[in-house]
């Protein structure tokens, strides 16, 4: 384990994964609350499409990523709420056509698709550098607009009600929330690809919620959980030699299912409400 | 008389075409403490609604203090129908009280000051639930989460105060203490409560009105059996404290447009 420390790919997918987590933590906070993990997980899906459309032009996929997915979630944001066809009905169409776009466009791109598995299961061991100084600048941005719209985002995400009468934008700060959580599937699109993000989004936050009742907190633990899977799957890659972004996910969900055993026995044994 | 807070005229409102509330007038004063009943599906939750502007009329003109609803909102102290959202979300206690004075900050982001902490804390305090200020709301019972929900609404410091079938839920000893608070809080707000329970609406409200899709508005500060069946104007199979009440047939004017 010491030794490969001092490989600078493997420096940078240290902190890769730190800058990640960061993301991760506060808005897959936010992801669970408020129950969007499927709109998350077309977002991730769509933005495969933008990822196709840089192999078919020649320019940066992951750059034509953050373009499909900030255009999904304010697709599905506005539809969503003007009502008509019902929410997971757009999202299933999304996640599909967002996928098939990006098939149809490696496919008529010329020649041979290089790292194309490695946006689909992502791959936390080969960040360029130039990527942590992109991801540095989304954690301080999401940590920004997070603290500054805290008192927004949770009256809507608790009660968007209520917050309509306290004549609070609830269109834009859900459009906001749904901008950060897209950023986010970006950052992760680098780590765990396109198909896995919904879950590393999630599952920290979601343990996190197990044995926290506060927002911040539940942020504080998903960080620190996220940044505990990512290390210990890139530790469990480079020792069985196995898919980075799949060991992590596989890691993530092991602690998820541990975390929901003890939870429940606590509970039997106190009778206290399951979270 | 003064201008009333509230001022609906002819009001019309449909879902998808089926109608919800046709040709309803309704004035709320300084002072008022109205009881709205009406069988289920006969449009309250609707009426409210209309009036905090969450829904927009197909016809008619809705006025707080004389200007849309949109504009004096959130002089309004809204108490919904019981868990009309997730309790399980992880927020405290004293957090979803504060949320009552977001419609009083003006300033950007809305972080609250040390006078908004203040006010929500005399709100928990009135409620008398000052001391799990610091709880998750889903730790607490069906009542205490009803007094979080009205000291949510005082913590906007409303005119009017209106209550959406408030004691669903709860107890009868709670119900009394409720409606206690209630009567309390009358002498700084008018009240308007929403319910199917006659009997508490008898005790309390000074002016009673009948909702059916039209509302029947029945201007007297008595509350008889006779009044009350002159303002269904149809048989009421029960009327009596605590034990639910059946309307049996529609309003005459319904079947007569």
């Amino acid at each position: 384990m010491i030794d490969i420390l001092q490989f600078a790919f493997f420096q940078h997918a240290l902190i890769a994964g730190v800058l990640i987590s960061v993301a991760c933590g506060i808005i897959g906070a936010y992801v669970v609350v408020k129950k969007i993990a499927l709109i998350s997980g077309g977002i991730s899906h769509s933005a495969f499409g933008g990822i196709g459309l840089g192999y078919l032009f020649g320019f940066d996929p992951i750059l034509g990523a953050l373009v499909f997915s900030l255009a999904s979630a304010l697709a599905i944001g506005v539809a969503s709420r003007k009502g008509g066809e019902h929410e997971d009905t757009l999202i299933a169409t999304m996640w599909a056509t967002g996928m098939a776009l990006g098939i149809l466009f490696v496919s008529l791109a010329p020649g041979y698709a290089p790292d194309l598995f490695t946006y689909l299961f992502g791959n936390i061991l080969f960040i360029p550098a130039s990527d942590l100084l992109l991801m540095l600048a989304l954690d301080l941005l999401i940590i920004g607009v997070v603290y500054l719209f805290y008192n927004e985002l949770l009256a809507v995400t608790f009660d968007e009600e209520f917050a309509s009468i306290m004549n609070i934008p609830v269109q834009r700060i859900s459009l906001l929330l749904l901008c950060l959580t897209a950023l986010t599937v970006v950052m992760l699109i680098r780590a765990v690809g396109v198909i896995l993000v919904i879950a590393l989004l999630t599952l920290p936050a979601a343990i996190g919620r197990h044995h926290s009742t506060r927002l911040p907190r539940i942020m504080g633990i998903a960080i620190l959980l996220g940044i505990l899977f990512t290390f210990a799957g890139m530790w469990l890659s480079y020792l069985l030699s196995v898919p980075s972004g799949a060991s992590i996910i596989l890691i993530s969900a092991a602690c998820y299912a541990a975390s929901t055993l003890y939870v429940r026995r606590k509970h039997h044994r106190t009778g206290s409400p399951i979270k | 008389m003064t201008d009333p807070i509230i001022h609906l005229e002819d009001v019309w409102f449909s879902f998808n075409g089926t109608p919800a509330l046709e040709g309803v007038s309704l004035d709320i004063y300084e002072r008022d403490f109205l009881g709205i009943i009406g069988p289920n599906g006969g449009g309250k939750t609707t009426l409210l609604k209309l009036i905090l502007g969450l829904l927009a009329p197909d016809r008619g003109m809705i006025r707080i203090m004389g200007e849309p609803p949109e504009r004096h909102r959130t002089d309004i102290g809204y108490v919904p129908q019981y868990r009309t959202f997730d309790f399980g979300y992880p927020i405290s206690v004293i957090e979803v009280v504060l949320m009552g004075r977001l419609g009083h900050i003006h300033r950007p982001f809305r972080k609250y000051s040390l006078e908004d902490r203040k006010i929500a804390e005399e709100c928990l305090a009135m409620m008398d639930i000052a001391d799990i200020a610091d709880r998750q709301v889903d730790q607490l019972s069906g009542g205490q989460q009803q007094k979080v929900i009205l000291a949510r609404a005082l913590a906007t410091e409303p005119r009017v105060l209106l209550l959406d079938e408030p004691t669903n839920q709860v107890d009868v000893r709670t119900e009394v203490h409720f409606f206690e608070i209630l009567r309390q809080l009358h002498e700084d707000m008018a009240i308007v409560l929403v319910t199917h329970d006659i009997g508490a609406v008898s005790i309390y409200v000074d002016r009673i009105a009948c909702l059916n899709r039209r509302l029947f508005v029945h201007d007297s500060g008595e509350i008889t059996e006779d009044v009350l069946a002159e303002t269904y104007q149809c048989p009421v199979e029960l009327i009596a404290h605590g034990v639910p009440h059946r309307v049996l047939k529609e309003h005459d004017r319904e079947e007569s447009p």
